[in-house]
């Protein structure tokens, strides 16, 4: 009996649509921190962005935020749309920028972070700088790019209490991501080390040197 | 471009707001812009700008503006209580001043925040693609930054005269002292317990001293929605996200632009400017509405504000 092969080669991708009140909707591409959902998730709102019935389309971890105008279209339309767009296969991706960023692994958390993971802080810089990290998302505040997937060395849970200021340019661990704080703000993520590198750049257009889909190399600096 | 008003007394937080910058939210920018849309764009529409063009939103105590030349203005929202030259004048009306004339605020009658536009618009420094204020990176608007005494206000070109007298109805104007904010269930709303889900549907919750245009922190019956944690998500004006203490926090114009915590309601549309007419200490409920009903009322919003043009 001749071997059955399936005719497609790959699962549909499953997209879950919510809707966002009556203007908005939320399409969920995956529920993993995952490269080519993210890719995914990135082109979608790059399509979506080019409809005329569609206000602002901005790509998350593995999901899609879409506002739209209910005027010209309807919830179910615009999710027929998000499912046909989401089943294309995302255009090939071109690399994203890659940016080196110098850093100083002295952080006011390094001590605790050693501890916690049983490594020593040489381990722990060695293990933060060898990956060539993906920015999976660029927000919650100007010029923060969410990193990943750290090392599994790494891993540790949010600290319990958010720290009320962490200084611009810490940078910092938490779960399966790292990142660097561009402002002065409060945080909950583990402090390892800090970068003279400005993310928030205010006057350029955009604003922010990080964009979803670059790639990010930390290395050790000494000042 | 001409020097149409100055800032005698600045009021409490007294800001250039126009739509906003919504294709900045994929840099982490908040999109800003006006709080109430409604009284926004009918400010604008009133004195026959367009209704996008920048105005100034006042916050609970209003300013004092003396006028430098002749213009139109009109002042619409929250009840401030405004007046020329001391004596009330109408609001949601066109009112002529006159070189000298002093536009000032009595008080918070109802609602939070008051919309005044001028004829023309007003002009502010232009900031990846708005004029909005955005006070955390110190651009946009007014130097990026509330107003203060002795600022001058410059507005644009009129491209067809305003005239006086103009009025929106009295029946046209939104119910700001309504405060069952109509909303829609989020996308986790399952997650809620099912006390927490009667509570939240169910029970009166009151704006903390924390809340602002970036959101409001609610003070009620504590929410339980407990799961994995989520992978960020982008996020938009009116949401209602429950963070892990269990007090939850609604979403305004001046939001973070991702996060991760459950969204278990989104505040419908049309009723977004009866929230942005909400102060610290203001009470509020939710009451889930459906989808079609939402568009009902966002399609006579739209009617109303098509009334004045």
């Amino acid at each position: 009996m001749p071997r059955r092969r399936s005719t497609t080669t790959k699962a549909r991708p499953r997209v879950r649509v919510y809707p966002l009140g009556d203007a908005a909707a939320l399409a969920e591409l995956g529920t993993r921190l995952d490269t080519a959902i993210n890719t995914r998730a990135i082109a979608l709102a790059a399509a979506l962005k080019k409809r005329r019935d569609v206000r602002q389309a901005v790509p998350g971890h593995a999901s899609v935020t879409v506002r739209f105008d209910p005027e010209q279209t309807s919830l179910e339309m615009m999710a027929a749309a998000i499912r046909r767009l989401a089943t294309k296969r995302p255009p090939v991706e071109e690399p994203g920028r890659l940016h080196r960023i110098p850093v100083v692994y002295d952080g006011p958390d390094m001590d605790d972070v050693c501890a916690r993971l049983n490594l020593s802080p040489q381990q722990v810089i060695a293990l933060h700088g060898k990956p060539i990290y993906r920015a999976f998302l660029v927000g919650f505040v100007p010029g923060w790019a969410y990193l990943g997937p750290l090392a599994d060395e790494l891993v540790l849970p949010r600290r319990p209490t958010p720290r009320t200021r962490v200084p611009a340019g810490s940078v910092a661990i938490a779960g399966r991501q790292t990142g660097i704080y561009p402002l002065t703000s409060p945080g909950g993520w583990h402090l390892i080390g800090r970068t003279s590198v400005r993310l928030f750049l205010p006057d350029s257009d955009p604003p922010s040197l990080f964009r979803a889909g670059d790639r990010v190399k930390f290395f050790a600096a000494s000042e | 471009m001409t020097e149409v008003l100055r800032v005698d007394e600045p009021g409490l937080f007294t800001t250039i707001q126009d739509l906003g910058r919504p294709q900045a939210v994929g840099s982490g920018v908040t999109p800003g812009g006006a709080m109430d849309r409604f009284a926004h764009a009918a400010a604008n529409l009133l004195l026959f700008n367009d209704g996008a063009a920048p105005t100034l939103e006042c916050t609970l105590r209003g300013p004092r503006l003396v006028a430098q030349a002749a213009c139109v203005v009109a002042v619409t929202g929250g009840d401030l209580q405004p007046r020329v030259n001391q004596v009330s004048i109408p609001m949601w009306t066109s009112v002529p001043l006159a070189p000298g004339d002093t536009l000032s605020f009595g008080g918070r009658r109802l609602g939070a925040r008051a919309y005044v536009a001028v004829a023309g618009g007003f002009v502010g420094d232009r900031w990846l693609g708005s004029m909005s204020t955005n006070v955390m990176a110190g651009r946009g608007g007014m130097r990026g930054r509330a107003l203060t005494a002795g600022d001058a206000l410059a507005a644009g070109e009129s491209w067809r005269p305003a005239q006086p007298g103009r009025t929106l109805a009295e029946d046209l104007r939104p119910a700001y002292g309504d405060r069952s904010l109509r909303v829609i269930a989020g996308p986790h709303v399952d997650r809620l317990m099912p006390e927490s889900r009667a509570a939240l549907f169910g029970s009166p919750f009151t704006l903390d001293p924390d809340s602002n245009r970036m959101g409001y922190r609610l003070e009620g019956p504590l929410l339980e929605a407990p799961g994995e944690d989520l992978l960020s998500f982008g996020l938009i004006a009116g949401v209602v996200q429950l963070p892990s203490g269990g007090r939850p926090i609604m979403l305004m114009a001046d939001h973070q632009t991702a996060g991760g915590y459950p969204l278990v309601a989104v505040v419908a549309s049309a009723w977004l400017p009866v929230a942005a007419q909400l102060a610290p200490g203001d009470e509020l409920r939710f009451v889930e509405t459906s989808i079609d009903e939402a568009l009902r009322s966002r399609a006579a919003q739209r009617a109303a504000l098509d009334s004045i043009s």
